[in-house]
């Protein structure tokens, strides 16, 4: 059974439906990547999942529980973690107590959670006690992915978290992303660096008008012409 | 030299009590993203009601202190829960307007207790003690201790507490604060909580060092909001720097122009500021 259902999704900000039937899975040993050209609800479609946008129709379960329209903080109490594209960290505050708001909704001691993030990304564990705001755009990727760790999701939603960043950087994002995983953290992510998320992902699906359009394992979809030609070629030389 | 050591005396003393205002004011504008206007007038609630245990139950003041601070507060929390929460989801200005509002209404209700005449804590006469050419009154040595306490609780507060810092991170980045599971409304409760405090000591420390009238805090109001701006608002700390910066300059400016106009120092210096950077000295929103 898949951790992530969303089915027939459709849902907006108010106005006119931004997501039109949109259905997607994530397996729960899985990195499921959203790739589409701009303003196709790449992110609406992730936050529709998160709460964050109201779905009009349709249904999304977790773990087999129907979670449509629940609360951010319900969500996160169940196991999802939700990274945003911009403005995700806590700019005036330092790595740790970034990392410590992650872990706000925990009462337990989560020491060896932190450590566990330090391990993840050494670099973070150096710059501890720098506001995150100061840090490079890559640094404060780890810093925005590591305070989602902090509750100790099953699920992480990471809205494009390579965005803007130089190749150095979004090759150790990417690797960072696969080690996660490979601790036992389904990963449900919107790439704009398709090519190299494809490469790294189980799944991927192609969003184009608020609906998916072509769903396939990772490798397919990069072999594929029509997707190649859309969203591989061009996008590739200009990243 | 002496003059000048003089006034940065003054200024310092005015200027802690504006911080302890501004801290208020910055933390609200940070969490609720509205100006409160009734921040002066709850100034002046925390003087009157420290007055009413002073001058009707003969208390000390350092006893009056506590419980004055402790019913502004819950008269904060209560005007929050009954009136502000459920403009919240409104835009805010309507926030801003209905904080005035409460404004007119804090200073009527205290009008109506206590009389529109001047009144004082004590009114025995202090001697100034006279250290090396500088008069120094022991009020002023009690405002500038109580306003160091104070700001050193808020610190530890917003650095070692999970609230404090959950309160810092709400004013950096609210909708993230809020997909992280932060509990805002909680935040949004302890924010009242601080801020009303320190108004209320604000005000009792002003009424200490003047006289209390029922405008003691409306008419502090432009410089402890050009504080908040001048410290970056939504930015505690800044406006800590911000009320030392106006309350100094404020009473250095009677070396160059006459006293009547040391008001219009607060008014330049926030025109400056929202011309020349609109952000705040240490960069707020
Ligand atoms: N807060 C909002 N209110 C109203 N409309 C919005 C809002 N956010 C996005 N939209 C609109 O929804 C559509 C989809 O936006 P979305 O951000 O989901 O696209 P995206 O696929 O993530 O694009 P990008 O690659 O640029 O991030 C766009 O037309 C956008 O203008
Ligand atoms: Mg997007």
């Amino acid at each position: 059974m898949s951790l992530l259902v969303a089915e027939d999704i459709h849902g907006g900000y108010g106005g006119v439906d931004i997501l039109n039937s949109a259905n997607l899975r994530v397996d729960a040993d899985e990195i499921v990547v959203i790739i589409g050209p701009n303003g196709a609800g790449k992110s609406t479609l992730i936050k529709a999942v998160f709460g964050l946008v109201p779905i009009r129709r349709g249904t999304v379960t977790f773990d087999g529980n129907a979670i449509t329209n629940q609360r951010p903080d319900v969500l996160v109490a169940r196991g999802m973690s939700y990274v945003p594209q911009e403005r995700n960290v806590f700019p005036t505050l330092s790595v740790t107590e970034n990392l410590e708001m992650g872990a706000y909704t925990r009462t337990d001691d989560y020491s060896a959670d932190m450590a566990a993030i330090f391990d993840i990304f050494p670099v973070l564990a150096e710059r501890r006690r720098q506001p995150a705001g100061q840090l490079s755009g890559g640094q404060r990727q780890m810093v925005a992915i590591g305070r989602a760790l902090m509750v100790k999701p099953r699920l992480l939603l990471l809205d494009e978290p390579t965005a803007g960043l130089s190749p150095k950087f979004v090759d150790e994002i990417l690797e960072r992303i696969t080690a996660i995983n490979q601790l036992g953290v389904a990963v449900l992510m919107v790439e704009q660096n398709a090519r190299r998320a494809l490469e790294l992902a189980h799944r991927g699906y192609v969003l184009v008008m608020g609906a998916c359009r072509i769903e396939d394992t990772g490798a397919n979809l990069l072999a594929n012409r029509e997707v190649g030609e859309a969203f591989l070629g061009g996008r590739a030389a200009n990243d | 030299m002496i003059d000048i050591l003089q006034l940065l005396i003054f200024g310092i003393v005015l200027g802690g009590i504006i911080a302890l205002g501004a801290v208020g004011v910055s933390l609200l504008f940070g969490i609720l993203r509205f100006a409160h206007f009734a921040h002066g007038d709850m100034m002046t609630l925390g003087a009157y009601l420290a007055f009413a245990f002073v001058a009707g139950l003969g208390w000390p003041l350092l006893a009056a202190f506590p419980l004055a601070v402790l019913l502004t507060v819950g008269v904060a929390v209560l005007i929050d829960q009954v009136l502000y929460r459920r403009l919240r989801r409104k835009a805010p200005v309507i926030l801003l307007f209905s904080s005035f509002g409460v404004a007119l209404m804090l200073r009527a209700i205290i009008e109506l207790v206590w009389g529109p005449d001047t009144v004082v804590y004590d009114s025995a006469i202090q001697l100034p003690w006279r250290i090396a050419g500088l008069r120094i009154k022991p009020d002023h040595v009690t405002i500038v201790i109580g306003a160091i306490v104070l700001v050193t609780a808020l610190h530890l507060f917003l650095q070692r507490t999970r609230t404090g810092k959950a309160m810092r991170a709400m004013a950096d980045e609210p909708d993230l604060a809020q997909v992280t599971g932060i509990n805002t409304e909680r935040v949004v409760i302890w924010t009242w909580i601080i801020g009303s405090a320190l108004a209320a000591a604000a005000g009792i420390f002003l009424a200490l060092d003047t006289r209390l009238v029922p405008l003691l805090g409306w008419n502090l109001l432009l410089p402890v909001f050009a504080a908040a701006i001048l410290g970056g608002i939504g930015r505690p700390y800044g406006a800590i720097f911000g009320g030392l910066v106006i309350g100094i300059s404020t009473e250095m400016s009677t070396l160059a122009i006459a006293p009547v106009y040391k008001p219009a120092v607060a008014f330049t210096i926030i025109l400056i500021m929202l011309i020349w950077r609109p952000t705040g000295l240490l960069r707020g929103r």
